[in-house]
């Protein structure tokens, strides 16, 4: 145990004086990770209670989820309106995040601020006032009114991924280009996107994650057979456990963790 | 752009106007307009989702059921006690839900931020992972672990705890439990981000000067983390004022917050005027809030990392 004798801190203490941090820290990080990941052997267990461990291991959930077609219909929604959300919000978060950071106009903080609304807004608040709206010019339940609202929940996070890539490129770059002869837009497709594509595409990934999460809006706004796979969710929840939920979650999780490791991989690439 | 604005170092010299500098400002002014012109698309956006729909709310909760212009929302907000009751419930669960994030993400941030940079890379998925992860499969997840018969209460008394089964969910214990959870992150994360940003040296020269590691942390250390932890508790506490899932699950109908109270004021009673009325004092506190932080603690400083 030589390793607890060594020094740790910029003041003379010990690893070993420092052992309680290391044990809180360690039983905090458990705390956030073991719930979301006990989900996973629970789900392939056979009874109606969910254990842990479970004493039978079967797929008979899973089979539930896949051969259900309500869970199937949600799925592709869900998968449908994420998809179109991250194609929406993408662009306009990257076109704003661009105009803002490069006009240097007077305006420009102002408008930052406005457009990073959606994220301070209860989105409860949004919500209603959304389901009400739509109800006026009939686009609750459809596809195209809940991308409409993710992807202006979505665009934020994208403008502020981008505005953070655009500060640590230099934009005189893009200047040398135009001087060259360039046009603006040729200048912004050759010489900057490629440089800050890392960051788009990690943008992209969190506008897709954040509709395919969504909640409250879909709850409101989605119905039919447009309801998404987080409203069926909520839904099941409210009633009772169904061990059905598991196997979603599970394949769920999968889902984001996979994301998360692609913009880690992404964000070292552009180191 | 600054280019074009740069004036031309001979003319100045020279002590004229060059004669092209009326066109020059203009195109430039003209270049900023188009450049902020990119900007529509998502401004057009923001106007149809948030600004239209809530100001559509705002005007109904100024409407009576006759469809006139009264105050009577808010009159039944301060007369019915269910209201008081929700807005109690709703900064209690919002206060210890912050205090509780508070009393474990320090620790952790700490801890953190005491690693090398590429070890704290890979801690930081753990705190990464939940973050990512849905909030419903979240909400899910503490639902089967604190349930009766869930793995918690079995681990407990298997070891000797407690002799029953204890009531963790559907009160406020499981809302609690859950919404910490789901926003650890949101404090660890700035805080983080503000521990970084401390020199060591100053931690090496306290204890040069004699400071014990104690007085060291109290004194230099806790006081240049504030930030972060004020900005992150403020993300938390807002975030919690307006939450609806993880009560509606967790807290099983006991736990009545604001959000909750307006959808099942929509759902009861389909009144528009009340729910809206609720929503717009959510929305006021939550501003007011956010203004005095933004004011007092440079919020957005520390938020996106402006110094």
């Amino acid at each position: 145990m030589n390793w607890l004798k060594k020094s740790a801190s910029d003041t003379q203490l010990t690893h070993g004086d420092r052992l309680w941090l290391y044990i809180i820290a360690t039983i905090v990080m458990l705390l956030l990770v073991i719930p979301t990941l006990i989900v996973m052997p629970m789900s392939f267990s056979d009874s109606q209670y969910l254990e842990f461990p479970p004493s039978n291991w079967s797929m008979r959930w899973y089979y539930e989820y896949f051969e259900s077609s309500k869970w199937m219909r949600a799925t592709v929604t869900s998968i449908q309106v994420g998809t179109l959300t991250m194609l929406l919000a993408t662009p306009m978060g990257v076109m704003a995040a661009y105009a803002l950071f490069v006009s240097g106009h007077r305006a420009s903080k102002l408008l930052f601020a406005f457009l990073i609304t959606p994220m301070i807004v209860p989105v409860i608040l949004i919500a209603i006032g959304v389901f009400y709206s739509y109800g006026r010019v009939g686009l609750n339940n459809t596809i195209f009114g809940l991308v409409l609202a993710h992807a202006v929940l979505a665009a934020p996070l994208v403008m502020i991924v981008i505005t953070s890539a655009l500060r640590n490129y230099d934009l005189n770059q893009e200047r040398v280009a135009r001087s060259l002869g360039a046009t603006r837009i040729k200048a912004f497709f050759v010489i900057t996107l490629p440089q800050i594509k890392f960051s788009v595409v990690t943008s992209a990934l969190l506008a897709f994650l954040t509709s395919f999460d969504e909640v409250i809006i879909s709850i409101f706004v989605s119905g039919g057979s447009n309801a998404t796979l987080t409203k069926h969710m909520f839904a099941a929840l409210r009633d009772f456990i169904d061990p059905t939920i598991a196997a979603i979650s599970t394949i769920m999780i999968l889902v984001s963790t996979t994301l998360l490791l692609a913009t880690q991989y992404i964000s070292s690439r552009e180191k | 752009m600054s280019v074009l604005n740069t004036p031309n170092p001979d003319a100045e010299d020279r002590g004229v106007e060059p004669l092209n500098e009326k066109s020059l400002r203009a195109q430039d002014v003209q270049e900023q307009r188009l450049l902020l012109s990119l900007a529509t698309p998502a401004v057009l956006a923001v106007i149809a989702i948030v600004v239209i729909p809530v100001g559509w709310l705002f005007y109904l909760s100024f409407t009576g059921s006759d469809g006139q212009l009264s105050l009577v929302n808010y009159q039944k907000m301060i007369e019915y006690k269910s209201y008081a009751r929700t807005f109690v419930t709703t900064f209690e669960v919002s206060i210890l839900t912050t205090l509780i994030c508070i009393m474990i993400g320090y620790p952790l941030a700490y801890f953190l931020a005491m690693l090398p940079e590429r070890l704290a890379g890979f801690f930081m998925l753990a705190v990464l992972l939940p973050f990512w992860t849905s909030l419903l499969v979240r909400t899910y997840a503490w639902l089967v672990l604190l349930q009766k018969n869930g793995i918690l209460n079995d681990f407990a008394m298997s070891i000797g705890l407690w002799d029953s089964p204890l009531k963790l969910v559907h009160n406020l214990t499981g809302t609690l439990i859950g919404m910490a959870h789901i926003m650890l992150p949101f404090l660890v994360l700035p805080l983080y981000g503000s521990m970084r940003k401390i020199q060591r040296d100053l931690m090496h020269a306290a204890a040069n000067l004699g400071a014990s590691p104690v007085q060291a942390f109290w004194k230099i250390y806790f006081p240049m983390s504030l930030s972060g932890m004020v900005a992150g508790s403020l993300i938390v506490f807002v975030l919690c004022l307006g939450f609806y899932v993880t009560p509606a699950v967790l807290g099983g109908g006991r736990v009545v917050m604001v959000a909750t109270q307006i959808t099942a004021i929509l759902e009861n009673q389909f009144n528009w005027g009340a729910a809206s009325a609720l929503g717009v004092v959510l929305l006021v506190v939550t501003m007011i809030i956010l203004t005095i932080a933004t004011k007092v603690f440079k919020l957005d400083a520390v938020l996106f990392g402006k110094r």
